[in-house]
């Protein structure tokens, strides 16, 4: 009984190192990969370099970095003020009933597979962009908008926790000192929860960063620098996802050499996200 | 010839982290008899029970010394292994505390873990405990309903047949009466004496009342020291240390 | 004077706020009812039951649905044993510890791993290291990576929110520490670890680039756990993207939207009535 015992605890521990073990994996075979692509193009030239041209051995990713980085502060820009406004009117300017409707439907909204969405901004979006402002209409707009809408519900479901937890005190002094509601949510609750609503803001950040599908279907997929919001261009994941399927040798090394990037900047991202809802919750 | 000691506790001390619960506690139990141990809250009195069936192994940071003797085995020796000594000092606890399962269920659980299987002596063991916690005639039409819908002082006495299954030998009742009903607590403190014919029991007793209509010998706890120990009828008419009689009297609680 | 600002920013703020919250959960529906308006119709018998005919542009979808239905299950399977244990660990068999803080810190880190990095793992582990091709396996195995966090966090919530005193009743009972794991913790918390599994289910479903690195996009019957095949998802990614059949791409697309629907009702359900039960 015993030693069976003793047996079940030891299984249970390596069954619990499972998760840790899969991301060493996943950091081995991702780094040892791309790894020696980047030693011998050398790392300024792979991650400055501004030409990828694979047929002549060019592999520059600099206007991928540049274009996640637009990509995401548009649906950041996007996805921030509309979350907060979600939240807000989740939390204290709706009807409780609306509350119960509401939740669940963004709940399933955020369940609904990133292919749709990419979907519909191809067939709907992208025309709109492309007769009314100009361009190919595939492009880093259409692509903000899209993603943004997809990190709303993140953002909005990690906020609401972190305004409901505040004390009820903040809520009833401010009122009881005379402020309008909206003076208290603005200048009380919201920067009270300010360190969950950034844990969530930066949470919808790495989703965006690591958003892949829709993207490619909504993107375009020019390979050179954007220069405006209307270009098309191509992320670090949609650079992956657009040539894994034929690409091979250096160039098969070069796409895991992008995913290297990928996870080192989704690792700081995620750990700073992690570091700061560990501090929040003590 | 049947032992005339059931617990032997020696110079025990029990320390939760640096915190000290217990000092020097030295007390023998008779077989078939039974003790109660009475005092403020926070003297120690949970500790010493939950001690006594190694419940206290399941918190962290926690440390003793001194021994503790079950009928001559050292219950934290290598002798008497968890299981064994958990079966033959059973627990029950201040709150009824029904899993949730059927009656059944709840009083088979513990035979069904020690490894009893069959049918059907199963369903003679839990008869069997439930006519000794008195409980039998309210709940044999409805052994495969849920313990949750029983009243709180029949939930106590499930806790009772849930322990009782195991055929122990020491009862450890820690406060069993508390949030009951006067009737329900009545029928309880019958039962312990229908009890004691076959087990040892200890209990802490929610009111120093309760320890003299039910115990026959008693301990008074203050502050983790036992103070003062003996037959019930001495405690409390003549009280040997001023701080009995003082809590006896009424003095302070 | 000043009094009045006050309420006018109120008056403005209310009213912006109102309008962007209609304006979103309104965009976000009208996506989904676009989706189905379009889509339904395609939505028959033959649809369901047919293989496709020429690259997807006549015909049904059954394969797909087959690889989909076979691909979760695979991730499921692997992935449960391996995220309950996780959770039993971590809950009953350690306390706070460097370990549990490093399990904790891996299963975090896990759940933040972009999907196409799966993908580029899930190939270059499954595919080609463990010469497992593009099959359902490599996808499946792929697929129980990416929902193990999943699993494991929501399987510690529902170990997390049994009352303490059923333990100390089992092991006052004289259980061992497995045989209060067995028959005490995991039945009360299946309720929560089914739950978990839905939403990974659910997940699973709608997960694309991770399976078109490691199933590979066959639009064959599969024959084994070996075989090549293409999920629902990514059947709708290249009809989309190639532009292959608007009309079947929307119909693919209700379906799949039917489905994340479905399981997640079901979740939800089963969230509900967790709760209730213990309040």
């Amino acid at each position: 009984m015993e030693i069976k015992e003793k047996v079940i605890e030891k299984l249970l521990l390596l069954v619990a190192l499972s998760s840790i073990a899969v991301l060493a994996l996943i950091a081995f075979f991702i780094f040892e990969q791309g790894l020696p692509l980047i030693w011998k193009i050398g790392p300024k030239a792979f991650i400055l370099g501004q030409k990828w041209i694979p047929s002549k051995g060019l592999f520059g990713i600099f206007p991928m970095i540049v274009s996640s980085f637009l990509v995401t502060m548009g649906a950041l820009a996007l996805g921030i003020p509309l979350g907060l406004a979600c939240t807000i009117f989740l939390c204290e300017w709706s009807p409780p009933s609306v509350g119960t409707v509401l939740r669940p439907a963004i709940q399933l909204l955020a369940a609904i597979p990133s292919v749709i969405y990419g979907f519909w901004g191809l067939i709907v979006l992208v025309p709109l962009v492309r007769n009314y402002l100009g361009g190919p209409g595939l492009s880093i707009l259409s692509g903000s908008v899209i993603l943004g809408f997809m990190i709303l519900p993140t953002i909005i479901s990690i906020s609401e926790d972190s305004l409901k937890a505040l004390p009820p005190a903040y809520k009833a002094g401010a009122l009881a000192m005379g402020a309008t509601h909206w003076q208290t949510i603005w200048r009380v609750m919201i920067p009270a929860a300010r360190s969950g609503i950034v844990a969530s803001i930066i949470l919808g950040m790495g989703r965006a960063i690591g958003e892949t599908m829709a993207m490619i279907m909504i993107l375009g997929n020019a390979v050179k620098m954007p220069s405006s919001f209307l270009d098309s261009a191509r992320t670090l994941t949609t650079n992956i996802g657009i040539e894994m399927g034929y690409a091979s040798g250096a160039h098969r090394q070069a796409l895991f050499a992008t995913g290297v990037i990928l996870f080192i900047i989704i690792m700081l991202f995620n750990s700073l996200a992690i570091f700061l809802s560990r501090r929040r919750t003590g | 010839m049947p032992p005339k000691t059931k617990i032997v506790i020696k110079d025990f001390n029990f320390y939760y982290q640096s915190v000290q619960a217990l000092r020097n506690i030295s007390l023998t139990i008779h077989p078939r008899e039974i003790f109660a141990i009475f005092g403020p809250a926070g003297s120690g009195k949970t500790t010493l029970l939950k001690s006594l069936n190694r419940l206290t192994d399941l918190t962290f940071g926690t440390r003793h010394t001194g021994t503790i003797f079950l009928e001559g085995a050292d219950i934290f020796g290598p002798q008497l292994s968890l299981t064994q000594l958990r079966r033959r000092i059973g627990m029950v606890f201040d709150l009824p505390t029904p899993l949730p399962l059927s009656v059944f269920d709840n009083v088979a659980y513990g035979p069904k873990l020690s490894g009893t299987t069959q049918k059907r002596r199963l369903v003679e063991i839990v008869e069997k405990a439930l006519r000794s916690a008195v409980l039998w005639e309210e709940v044999k039409d409805r052994l495969h309903t849920s313990a949750l819908r029983l009243s709180g002082g029949q939930q106590q006495r499930l806790c009772i047949a849930r322990i009782l299954a195991l055929e122990p030998e020491v009862l450890l009742l820690d406060n069993p009466c508390s949030g009951l009903d006067p009737i329900s607590t009545a029928s309880i403190e019958a039962t312990l004496a229908e009890l004691k014919k076959d087990y040892t029991i200890i209990l802490v007793p929610h009111t120093v009342q309760q320890a003299s209509r039910v115990a026959d010998r008693a301990g008074f706890f203050l502050n983790g020291e036992l103070i003062e120990g003996g037959p019930v009828y001495q405690i409390f008419t003549r009280p040997k240390d001023k701080r009995t009689e003082d809590y006896v009297t009424g003095k302070f609680g | 004077m000043v009094y009045r600002t006050r309420y006018i920013t109120q008056g403005i703020a209310r009213v912006l706020i109102w309008i962007a919250a209609l304006a979103t959960i309104g965009v976000m529906i009208l996506i989904l009812f676009q989706v189905l308006a379009e889509g339904l119709p395609v939505l028959h018998r033959r649809f369901f039951l047919d293989s496709p005919k020429s690259m997807g542009r006549e015909g049904g979808i059954l394969p797909t649905i087959i690889g989909t239905f076979a691909l979760t299950v695979v991730a499921i399977l692997f992935a449960t044993p391996l995220g309950v244990g996780t959770a039993i660990f971590l809950r009953e068999y350690t306390r706070e510890s460097r370990i549990s803080r490093l399990i904790r810190f891996g299963t975090d880190c896990l759940a933040g791993v972009p999907s196409i990095i799966f993908g580029l793992f899930g190939f270059v582990f499954f595919v080609i290291f463990l010469n497992m091709g593009w099959s359902i396996l490599s996808g499946g195995l792929t697929l129980a990576a990416m929902i193990l966090p999943t699993i494991i966090s929501t399987a510690e919530e529902a170990i997390k929110g049994i009352p303490p005193s059923y333990r100390e009743v089992s092991y006052s009972l004289g259980g061992t520490r497995w045989q209060t794991v067995t028959h005490t913790i995991l039945p009360s918390a299946l309720p929560g670890i089914c739950t978990g599994i839905l939403l990974s289910v659910g997940r699973s479903i709608g997960e694309t680039a991770a399976v078109i690195l490691t199933a590979g996009s066959s639009l064959l019957m599969p024959t084994s756990l070996f075989s090549p095949i293409r999920t629902m998802s990514v059947h709708f990614y290249i009809l989309a993207r190639e532009g292959i059949s608007i009309k079947m791409a929307y119909g693919t697309g209700a379906a799949l939207i039917l489905l994340v629907l479905l399981v997640n009702t079901v979740a939800n359900w089963l969230l509900n009535r967790y709760i209730r039960r213990r309040a």
